[in-house]
């Protein structure tokens, strides 16, 4: 395979796919009741449900004069109807009633775009729909699955969705950022594998072994076993999923009981949810949850982790939206890199591969693209 | 958001020519690249006829990601007036002018469930919405309607993808189509789209059908191809008493290029009969009102009080010797 050039892969201010999934609300914010406005991947959506509870993306503009329709009313089993002149349109966007005329214009219609309900989120296909297969939809079930619990929140975060991406991929940070709950110096200290998989995602492994465990393992420890005291094994496996889900295997086990062998059973196994949705260049909607596989019962946990959690994340929004302020204030200084970036800088020659093959109209997300096997035939 | 492009000419060259019926070839062009070509669009075609050249519309059937390998399929038309029998004349390696594809029958995302209806050569303008379908794992039906097997293109290809969704409906087999169950039985509970594309009696049936079942009209989606009239257009005379105006309409202009030719101040917009804004009063008309526009409904068309003059024509009277139309109009 010959070398590569890549313009766009250390870009401060990343473009976005648009022939790709994204995650746009948590199910329960979009109702049958009224509709809701967020905006996708620089597309300004309309959000609402049919009575037979179905979601619906449609460009939040009317046809006729371009006024919002997120503040408009629904109105019958699917239509959602222009709070200026009344104009209606169904669940495909397709004009059904227009003002003071019998007859409805046949090319009036506004665009509609795909949308899937799945691991409690709505997610849309900003791009050509003939592309959208369902099955593209990142693996985020630990969200819906009975064997895990949990719960998050959605961030709004000022800055371009991959500086986020690059945080995820790279948990060196936590030392320096989350000193207070996460952050202890092995981490920075020990190794970490990185690997392209043959499907398109990377892998990101770093394991510590008979460490301290910092604070917030150390309550959760105690919450599958009360009197645990002393050192652990703790790890985290990044997964990375084209274009922008990050889920995170992370936990601790008494030191030396087999964790790293697969004999987790003395220990506490969480996953950390991440999706980020590009809203503009410079801004995204970021949707986490922190799922765990003990203690499922327990409410009491799921508020404390989602809590806490909450406040970690708190750390990297503060140092995101200041390092996106920082970028564009320096706007002739470029992006350098450090052997911790291996993560970060996979994700950004993915995300390049997937931009090359959306403007050759191809497939996107197939891992030949992904992998960049056929690279050589560009 | 939908109104077409101009179309762009180009050059493309024939690379395969073949049957896939004893009246049907399929006939696969290369052009400059750009963007896939999406389901429901038609390329417009140059054709030589023993009258000259003369433009047609075919459905693509194929297209390469990036739009620059498309195939048509063309069925040889026992009435043609001409441009079938040049298309099957194309072999390999032959130059056509031809537009890039060409937007009046987009599917939308959305439908609560799908019916794809096809019969005969319309088969063409709807196999790539099943594919579609299918990639996006919709709720559909795919109902193919011929008159004998033999005549049906593609048959294989779609039982392989489309499997248990697929309805053939075979004349000489005995499993014809009855428009009248296949509107009743759609389900009441939501709604459905249905996407057609077949003989024009067909398409009318099926649409009188869905009026008096009172399924909502924007859920049943055909191609037009324009609205044609009633009469073929011929010229004739338009006044406007206020302005002291009167004019010929050639058989080539219309109405409201006549009147702007003339010096009238006319408003209009969409200049296809859609938006109304050029609505005029008629103060009287000699000979026949034949009105192509689909802003006015049925009753209103009935009345002839009104006409949208950037499509509506004047046909002479039926009395050949009362002379060429004539339409006086009020502002």
């Amino acid at each position: 395979m010959s070398l590569e050039t890549h313009e766009t892969v250390t870009a401060k201010i990343f473009p976005h796919p648009l022939n790709a999934w994204y995650a746009v609300a948590w199910d329960h914010e979009v109702t049958a009741k009224e509709p809701m406005s967020r905006t996708i991947a620089g597309k300004s959506m309309v959000l609402y449900r049919t009575t037979d509870n179905r979601p619906v993306a449609l460009a939040d503009a009317c046809w006729h004069r371009l006024a919002p329709l997120s503040m408009g009313t629904l109105v019958g089993s699917d239509e959602i109807q222009c709070p200026y002149h009344g104009l209606r349109y169904n669940s495909t966007g397709r004009c059904t009633s227009m003002p003071a005329q019998q007859t409805v214009n046949p090319s009036a219609m506004v665009p509609s775009y795909p949308v899937v309900e799945r691991y409690r989120y709505l997610w849309v296909w900003p791009g050509d729909m003939t592309l959208a297969d369902p099955d593209l939809i990142p693996d985020m079930s630990q969200m819906s699955s009975p064997e895990w619990a949990g719960d998050g929140e959605t961030i709004h975060a000022a800055c371009n969705y991959q500086l986020i991406l690059d945080n995820l991929m790279d948990l060196t940070h936590e030392e320096f950022v989350h000193g207070a709950s996460l952050g202890q110096a092995e981490l920075s200290e020990s190794g970490f594998h990185t690997k392209l998989e043959d499907d398109g995602s990377v892998t990101v492994t770093r394991w510590m072994h008979e460490v301290e465990p910092p604070p917030f393992w150390r309550r959760n420890m105690r919450d599958k076993f009360p009197d645990f005291d002393g050192l652990v094994d703790r790890w985290q496996i990044i997964h990375y999923y084209a274009p922008s889900t990050i889920c995170i295997d992370v936990g601790v086990a008494k030191a030396g009981t087999g964790a790293d062998q697969g004999d987790r059973s003395q220990g506490v196994n969480g996953y950390v949810m991440n999706t980020i949705t590009p809203e503009t260049d410079r801004s995204s909607h970021y949707f986490w949850a922190f799922m765990r596989n003990y203690r499922l019962e327990s409410q009491t946990i799921t508020t404390q982790l989602r809590n806490g959690v909450h406040g970690v994340f708190g750390e990297d929004e503060v140092m995101l939206q200041a390092q996106q302020a920082a970028i564009d204030a320096n706007p002739d200084h470029e992006f350098y890199s450090l052997n911790i970036d291996a993560g970060g800088m996979w994700v950004r020659r993915i995300l390049d591969r997937m931009l090359a093959a959306e403007e050759r109209g191809e497939d996107p997300l197939s891992a030949r693209d992904l992998t960049g096997i056929g690279a050589a035939e560009r | 958001m939908s109104s077409d492009p101009r179309p762009a000419w180009t050059t493309a060259r024939v690379v395969e020519s073949r049957p896939v019926t004893d009246r049907i070839r399929r006939v696969t062009f290369e052009r400059p690249a750009g963007r896939r070509a999406a389901p429901g669009t038609h390329v417009d075609v140059r054709v030589r006829t023993p009258k000259g050249e003369d433009v047609r519309s075919y459905s693509i059937v194929e297209s390469s990601a990036d739009g620059s390998r498309l195939t048509v399929s063309v069925m040889r038309a026992q009435a043609s007036r001409g441009g079938s029998v040049f298309m099957h004349g194309l072999v390999e390696g032959d130059e056509i002018e031809c537009t890039q594809p060409l937007q009046n029958f987009e599917l939308r995302h959305g439908a609560h469930r799908y019916v794809v209806l096809a019969a005969g050569v319309g088969i063409t303008a709807v196999i790539e919405m099943g594919r579609v379908l299918h990639r996006l794992g919709q709720d559909y039906r795919f109902v193919y309607v011929g008159r004998s097997r033999a005549q049906m293109a593609y048959v294989d290809e779609l039982a392989a993808l489309h499997g248990d969704r697929l309805e053939l409906r075979v004349d000489d087999e005995g499993t014809g189509l009855d428009v009248e169950s296949l509107v009743a039985d759609l389900p009441d509970d939501g709604r459905a789209e249905v996407y057609m594309c077949g003989p024009i009696r067909l398409m009318d049936a099926v649409r009188r059908s869905w009026l008096s079942h009172g399924r909502p009209i924007a859920d049943l989606r055909f191609e037009t191809f324009g609205s044609s009239g009633w009469f073929e257009p011929e010229a004739f005379e338009v006044e406007i008493p206020e302005l002291g105006l009167s004019t010929v309409v050639a058989s080539d202009a219309s109405l409201l290029e006549a009147l702007a030719a003339a010096g009238a101040d006319m408003m209009y917009d969409c200049r296809k009969g859609e938006c109304g804004l050029c609505e005029v009063t008629i103060s009287s008309v000699r000979g026949r009102v034949d009105h192509r526009d689909v802003f006015l409904s049925d009753d209103e068309k009935a009345t002839d009080e009104t006409l949208c003059i950037c499509v509506s024509r004047i046909a002479a009277p039926e009395d050949g010797d009362a002379g060429t139309g004539r339409l006086t109009l009020t502002l």
